[in-house]
């Protein structure tokens, strides 16, 4: 059971059927990158179900608050979030990369509804969500933008014209959310191209900067349902996560970026996510 | 303030139709915005920016987000123009180009500057000789390169009216205004400027007018050149190009752009698979070397005479 002033039991329980769900589209299909998914999803589940304003049924609706996934390709995040916020039904979701289905391996907003931008190649999503949150603001509309990015696809310099651009607007319609945790396909993000301090970054971009567990949904929760009026600033948080949380095989491996499951990893994985 | 749209030798350059153009929609149309690179000038924008300062959004030097902003903006309920040099907006932000504005099908109309051999003495990094070539093949975008003022101003209006993607290839080399009877903006048709039997020359944009001055010549050694002004650089009027290649015996594009992969490409893809006539390709032949624009023209053979001499080339292969 839920109530309106405290959703994270319902938060906790769509993400954990996200998790279930994801990495069943990527056992099914054996493709997929269940880790990346995994560290995202409470982040994602806490969004549609605690924070964000729109109607499943108008995907178009003017005034809808905006979640763009910038790291396109945790699609198993993304497609059961949408599923599970009313976008499609379930039994598309089997369809997952199969030849002309409408759940690419990177969503595509002409396929899908729900999608806001088409992406995949990393460090597109952030400039158009920045682009969404001067439309609101020269229209003088309420709505929120919400644009999450891995950690790795910091190092793309479009992000940092996008950070540049929106700590100069000082647009507090827009929320940064950086899905922290510090593995890329094949290494630690510190030894491949490092990012620390991320944080001292964005605040020298003009930027209000958060740290934050990126699993404690009551945390994620609080923080970004709050009212960003008057902050006068983007917020940046920084959810510091793990790669494929909630399996223990997958928790904290880069090699799980884009894993798949034989049958008995699955079941494991079905038996921890309960 | 009005921008004078003639010079006093009679020629137009076509920035100050694209400008008015866009004024015009913006005063009618509040979601009609521009994004530049820092490029109000050189996209004579000055006036526009002072008319509505609020919808004029400069995100500085930085062509990447400049185009992925205008996806945003287009999803946000906006018509955003974006207006670069083309070098800079095509080349730097292919991919935001390719993924955030074509396959993500967005309203956003992208309106290249100076583009050709405009900025001729600068060098091949500022030329934007390629962009026919890597912007043809993006499935949604509508590539027009518009050959006169007249024509700019129909194509600015057009685009705003289209939803989709619409890339406007514009130029800033001073050009006459050309004389078509009844004249009325076709997008995705060749535009008829003269008719003839023996070879057709095809240009777009500033090449129109030197395939109409190619037709006089061949007309003085009695050939009969049919003209045709293809705008429209994707999708290709086929059933022109077609006609074309049944009605006449050789076909020679013009193009102020690479020779490779642009409006000779097309051309070439189309009559080889369907109607093969002998096709003379002019344009560059890849990098040039440093001149003014004009000087640039005449190094490479885009002048009336040597378009004549390659369609009397062109004739001449059709002969074996």
């Amino acid at each position: 059971m839920t109530h309106a002033n405290d959703p994270t039991d319902l938060i906790r329980e769509k993400a954990l059927w996200m998790r279930r769900r994801a990495f069943q589209m990527v056992y099914e299909s054996r493709l997929g990158h269940p880790g990346g998914d995994f560290s995202a999803i409470d982040i994602m589940a806490t969004l549609y179900f605690g924070v964000m304003q729109y109607d499943a049924a108008r995907p178009d609706w003017a005034e809808r608050d905006r979640f763009i996934m910038s790291k396109g390709h945790a699609t198993g995040a993304l497609y059961t979030v949408l599923c599970a916020a009313g976008y499609f039904p379930e039994d598309w979701l089997p369809t997952y990369m199969q030849p002309r289905s409408m759940l690419n391996g990177h969503p595509n907003r002409n396929y899908l509804p729900g999608v806001e931008t088409n992406t995949g190649p990393l460090g597109h999503g952030f400039p158009v969500a920045l682009g969404i949150a001067i439309a609101g603001q020269m229209s003088g509309q309420a709505f929120r933008t919400f644009v999450l990015t891995g950690d790795g696809e910091q190092q793309e310099g479009s992000n940092w014209e996008a950070a540049l651009n929106a700590g100069h607007r000082k647009l507090e319609n827009l929320t940064l959310i950086i899905d922290r945790n510090r593995l890329q396909q094949g290494a630690g993000t510190e030894e491949t191209i490092g990012l620390d301090p991320l944080d001292d970054k964005y605040r020298a971009f003009g930027w209000h900067v958060e740290m934050v567990d990126g699993h404690d949904v009551a945390s994620l929760h609080r923080l970004l349902s709050a009212s960003p009026k008057g902050r006068g600033k983007p917020l940046c948080v920084i959810a510091n996560t793990v790669k494929g949380k909630g399996v223990s095989f997958m928790e904290n491996k880069a090699s799980w970026h884009h894993g798949v499951p034989n049958a008995a990893q699955f079941a494991q994985a079905m038996e921890e996510l309960v | 303030m009005a921008a004078p749209t003639q010079t006093a030798a009679g020629l137009s350059d076509c920035r100050n139709a694209w400008a008015k153009t866009l004024a015009d929609l913006a005063r009618a149309d509040d979601r009609i915005v521009a994004v530049v690179n820092d490029s109000v000038g050189s996209s004579k924008l000055d006036a526009f920016a002072k008319e509505f300062p609020d919808r004029l959004i400069n995100v500085g030097i930085a062509e990447q987000v400049m185009v992925g902003v205008s996806a945003g903006l287009a999803n946000g309920g906006k018509v955003p123009f974006v207006s670069a040099a083309s070098c800079f907006l095509t080349g730097r932000a292919l991919e935001q180009v390719k993924a955030d504005i074509a396959y993500a099908n967005f309203n956003v109309k992208l309106v290249g500057q100076s583009s050709g051999v405009a900025y001729g003495e600068l060098g091949a990094t500022h030329h934007s000789i390629e962009d026919f070539a890597w912007l043809r093949p993006l499935t949604n975008l509508i590539v027009i390169a518009p050959a006169d003022a007249w024509e700019t101003a129909e194509a600015v209006k057009w685009a705003a009216g289209h939803d989709g993607p619409v890339y406007l290839r514009l130029s800033r080399m001073p050009v006459p205004d050309l004389v078509v009877e009844n004249r009325v903006f076709r997008p995705g048709k060749a535009e008829l400027l003269q008719q003839g039997s023996d070879v057709t020359l095809i240009g777009a944009g500033t090449t129109s007018h030197i395939a109409l001055a190619a037709a006089q010549v061949l007309a003085a050694k009695g050939v009969s050149a049919r003209v045709l002004n293809m705008a429209t650089i994707n999708p290709l009027d086929d059933a022109a190009v077609l006609a074309a290649a049944d009605e006449t015996r050789a076909i020679v594009t013009v193009e102020e752009a690479s020779v490779r992969g642009g409006l000779g490409g097309a051309v070439a893809e189309l009559i080889t698979a369907n109607r093969p006539v002998p096709l003379e390709r002019v344009g560059f032949p890849g990098f040039v070397v440093t001149g003014s624009a004009d000087w640039l023209f005449a190094e490479y053979g885009l002048t009336a005479d040597n378009i004549a001499a390659r369609a009397i080339a062109g004739l001449e292969r059709a002969k074996r």
